[in-house]
């Protein structure tokens, strides 16, 4: 099979990065990001919570901004770099550990989702408060949490929480 | 004042028990073992797993409330390449359900349809993409039958009867009536008679996975089944049942599931028909559900007509209390027949009642079945029950928060319907959500539109009797202890989120002076787990707890005389802690508890220990009563504040304050994790969740329409945990997964009432609805003399 498009069989080769590493596959041009992640790849932690754009557990960064998978085509995504959860790394340290610490995550089918989007809010802003961590957090569904314990974990996880007490307030 | 304060294990909410475990793992906060698993995406699910060869399966399915199916034409599927085969209703005749007296399902529709969305076929494809078009080239002749769409047409005997030939020449699947004390009497020495009726909407789990099964057949004919269940016993049962296979053939596996809030508690389609096709076509099949599929597939709170009158002494106690409830079920039986117990068997919880009568009905109607969702049967007269108690309190004069406390039962207690109470924290519980709220001062204080509410409430931890009728454990636990110091502990259980794994590493470690990381848990899966019943009527902690309570100390006293031995004291003289088994007055003598399980290994041969629970025979008065008494009962309190924009209609619910009696906190973070997963999920049937109908046809099938709470939504919650030290609770541990969802709908109605002055009767509290009853409230005034309030 060449590498060119092989439009009879509506079939493409899709050339992205994921998670630092290159990938060039043949896959069908109606392929989902979302299947292409957990199906091509076998990059499982995205997940198939409604496959419409409803919840947000299939979240996944591209060049570093959250995007929905299950509604992105993964040739959209051609030349793009990709990041899910199987990428999490120093950046997510301080999510993850809070996460785990605070017990955020219950069934865990949202959590992937919800870290990738805490950690693009606080490669922006690390200090992000709790209306920014809402905001970042309004289109994740959590059915199991009542999102307080994930809350409390990306409070914990702001850098907010950690300068707030010694300087006796912000310096923005 | 009850003797409650005086009970020996008594400890005060919001303080850790006061006596430190031994182990020092007992109400600890913090992580759970499984967490990062979760958190990194590292957990398998089953629509996670592959298999060489799989194949998906896709459900044809209804288009008709009700009809007769003449021809299922599938031709035009199989000739579509990439189709592999196919399965209908005819080839699974075998009916199943869990509860043995109403097992009226069959894995697809044979004959004819029951509901819109109800499993006709299956198509297997080589993909999602290919399923979904061959589906689409099935064809289906109906021919359409009178449609049983409400209350009122399941009970006009002139309906066609949606189960036509059942033992029940109609739509009533069973009918329950049960009366206790003098009834007739306690009206006669009531002050106030309070009498109203309540509608109680269906709502359903929503799990964030959808269901979910792959199935595999053996070279050896065995099979094996992967599903995303939170009953994997009931599910081996039942496929074995449909399929003649013996239940040994088949294992049944449930990997890390995605929630399920009772949505997951039947045997699907999903797991009967991917394991018929696996046999069928030799190849591994797999079958997800799409969303919208999980709004037809429900098994979700009952829609609910009440009628419900209590009379009230001067001093706000309760006289009696009469009680009418209709549930409309839907097409098939569920959990419904325990449905229609629950209705009624709670209700003398937690306050003190003699006389007392309830009649309820669980209904058959050309719906999605429903079943049980968190709470079951017990959220909707909660509702009705907690909103007449103010109303009560209003028409004496007398404050909520006192009447309630001022009639709680207490501990050690019998009610008029023969549940035997144990431990009580209920004035706890209304105590430290009354403080924290400001109760006293703040309500009718906060001005229009603003309010408080209190409500209170009562739950089971785990049913008495088990659902088909057996002598055996309803958990068992077995604990394997390796020399290399690894201890693995097998339980038929299911987490499906709510910490169950670590409860259990969590118990076992405490009684081995282990940390619960050095656990490795194995459970759900029949090959390799004694059985345990399920994740269902919050029975996991108390049972599969208790369970493994007994398993850790078989293998603690095995550790104990080998150390001892060796030590030369008594292995009552030991104590288990920090990884070291240790003479407790002489800490310096000690052993590393993996020299310990050698010490033991060479003393007894291999450690392995297995422990069971069934609860201990509890005699009632009433023979009658087998559904609903329960080994112990968990008590919540929560108060509301709310804002109702008078202009809008709009509420939001500002704070929750709840406490909860668990009995004991095992791991403090995750118990509190269930409170507020309660607490999210009643805010959700408060104010927007409703499975709403045009006809047949589910109006709101998506997560778009289906209106559910986002952070946005979700109030701010402030959690106390009671603990009561239940006397037969592991560790004296009871449930926090369900029971505190009971009192958030009349917290805040009761709230809404303190907003707006109006009894708001039929949740969710939408703006249509409250705008409307402000209008009628003001035109009612408006016709009224005035007077004072
Ligand atoms: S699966 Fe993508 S938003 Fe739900
Ligand atoms: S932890 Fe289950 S959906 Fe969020």
């Amino acid at each position: 099979m060449s590498d060119s498009t092989n439009e009879a069989a509506g079939e493409r080769v899709v050339a992205l990065t994921v998670n630092g590493d290159s990938v060039r596959r043949l896959c069908p041009s109606s392929r989902t990001l979302l299947d292409f992640l957990r199906v091509d790849l076998g990059l499982n932690g995205s997940k198939h919570g409604c496959d419409v754009g409803d919840c947000g557990a299939c979240t996944v960064l591209v060049d570093g901004i959250p995007r929905l998978s299950c509604i992105t085509l993964a040739v959209e995504v051609e030349g793009l770099a990709v990041r899910t959860i199987e990428g999490a790394g120093p950046d997510e340290a301080r999510i993850v550990a809070a996460f785990d610490e605070h017990v955020a995550s219950q069934c865990g089918y949202c959590t992937p989702g919800i870290v990738l989007c805490l950690s693009h809010l606080y490669s922006e802003d690390p200090a992000a408060d709790d209306e920014a961590i809402r905001q970042a957090l309004g289109s994740n569904i959590c059915r199991c949490t009542g999102y307080t314990k994930i809350l409390a974990a990306a409070r914990a996880a702001s850098q907010r929480e950690a300068s707030q007490p010694a300087q006796g307030g912000s310096d923005e | 004042m009850s003797d409650s304060e005086n009970r020996p294990g008594w400890a005060v909410y919001a303080t850790h028990s006061g006596e430190a475990a031994e182990g020092g793992v007992l109400g600890r906060a913090g992580p759970k073992i499984d967490g990062r698993a979760r958190i990194l995406g590292a957990a398998l699910y089953t629509d996670d797993l592959h298999l060489p060869r799989m194949v998906v399966g896709k459900f044809v399915r209804s288009t008709q409330p009700h009809a007769r199916i003449v021809s299922i034409d599938v031709s035009g599927a199989l000739a579509m390449p990439g189709v592999v085969g196919y399965a209908i209703g005819s080839e699974l005749p075998q009916k199943y359900g869990v509860i043995p007296v109403a097992q009226d399902e069959t894995a697809m529709a044979i004959g004819k349809v029951r509901y819109i969305g109800e499993a006709i076929a299956c198509i297997a494809a080589v993909d999602e993409e290919t399923a979904h078009r061959a589906v689409r080239a099935v064809k289906v002749e109906y021919e359409p039958l009178p449609a049983v769409l409400t209350i009122e047409d399941a009970l006009d005997p002139s309906k066609p009867h949606i189960h036509e030939g059942s033992r029940k020449p109609s739509n009533i699947l069973r009918r329950i009536f049960q009366e206790y004390g003098d009834i007739d009497k306690g009206f006669a020495a009531a002050e106030v008679v309070i009498e109203d009726t309540y509608e109680y909407p269906g709502s359903t789990h929503v799990p964030l996975e959808t269901h979910v099964a792959l199935a595999n057949l053996e070279p050896d004919g065995k099979l094996t089944l992967w599903s995303s269940t939170q009953n994997p016993h009931y599910v081996h049962r039942d496929v074995a049942h449909v399929l003649g296979m013996r239940e040994q053939d088949i294992r049944l596996i449930k990997p890390t599931v995605g929630a399920g809030y009772g949505g997951k508690c039947d045997p699907f389609c999903t797991d009967i028909v991917a394991a018929h096709l696996a046999r069928k076509l030799r190849r591994p099949v797999k079958i997800t559900l799409e969303r919208e599929e999980v709004f037809y597939t429900h098994r979700g709170r009952h829609p609910t007509r009440m009628w419900l009158k209590m009379g009230f002494a001067k001093d706000g106690s309760i006289t009696a209390i009469d009680f009418k409830a209709w549930a409309e079920g839907g097409a098939y039986a569920s959990y419904g027949v325990v449905t229609s117990y629950y209705l009624g068997v709670f209700m003398p919880l937690p306050y003190t009642l003699e006389n007392y009568r309830f009649e309820s009905h669980r209904l058959y109607t050309n719906k999605p079945p429903c079943g049980p969702k968190r709470g079951h049967g017990a959220i909707q007269p909660r509702l009705a029950l907690e909103m007449h108690i103010d109303r009560a309190a209003q028409a004496l004069g007398l404050d909520p928060a006192e009447m309630r406390r001022a009639n709680c039962i207490a501990p050690d207690t019998e009610t008029c319907n023969g549940l035997k109470v144990t431990s009580v924290g209920m004035r706890e519980c209304i105590d430290a959500v009354v403080t924290a709220s400001g109760y006293h001062t703040r309500r009718g204080a906060l001005g229009p539109g603003r309010g408080l509410g209190l409500a209170a409430s009562a739950y089971m931890c785990g049913a008495l009797h088990p659902v088909y009728q057996n002598e055996l454990s309803q958990s068992c636990v077995q604990l394997k202890v390796d020399r290399s110091g690894e201890v693995t502990l097998y339980s038929g259980t299911a987490d499906c989120g709510q910490g169950s794994v670590h409860m259990l590493a969590a118990l076992c470690a405490e009684r081995l002076g282990i940390e619960p990381s050095d656990v490795r848990v194995i459970e759900g899966d029949t090959s390799l787990t004694p059985v345990d019943l399920g994740s269902y009527s919050s029975r996991v902690t108390f049972m599969a707890g208790n369970a493994c309570v007994s398993a850790s100390d078989k293998v603690r006293e095995k550790l104990a005389a080998a150390v001892a031995a060796k030590l030369g004291v008594e292995p009552a003289a030991l104590t288990f802690n920090g990884r070291r088994v240790f003479v407790t007055t002489a800490p310096d003598r000690a052993l590393s508890f993996v020299d310990a399980v050698w010490l033991a290994e060479e003393m007894f041969g291999p450690i392995g220990e297995v422990g069971g629970y069934k609860p201990h025979k509890i005699g009632s008065r009433f023979r009658r009563q087998s559904v609903g008494p329960s080994p112990a009962y968990s008590f919540t309190a929560q108060v509301a504040e709310v804002s109702c924009d008078l202009e809008t209609g709009i509420v939001v619910v500002d704070k929750i304050w709840v406490a909860h009696d668990c009995g004991r906190a095992i791991n403090r973070t995750i118990v509190e994790g269930q409170i507020e997963g309660c607490v999210y999920m009643g805010v959700g049937e408060a104010l927007f969740e409703e499975q709403r109908y045009r006809g047949g046809l589910h109006a709101v099938p998506s997560l778009l329409e289906y209106k559910i709470p986002t952070v946005h939504e979700t109030p701010e919650i402030e959690t106390f945990i009671v603990e009561t030290h239940d006397p037969n609770g592991p560790f004296g541990a009871k449930e926090a997964g369900e029971g505190p969802q009971l009192s958030t709908v009349p917290a805040i109605a009761n709230a809404l009432h303190d907003a707006t002055g109006i009894w708001f009767t039929r949740p969710p509290f939408t703006p249509e609805v409250v705008l409307a009853e402000i209008s009628r409230a003001a035109r009612a005034a408006a016709q009224r003399p005035p007077e004072s309030s």
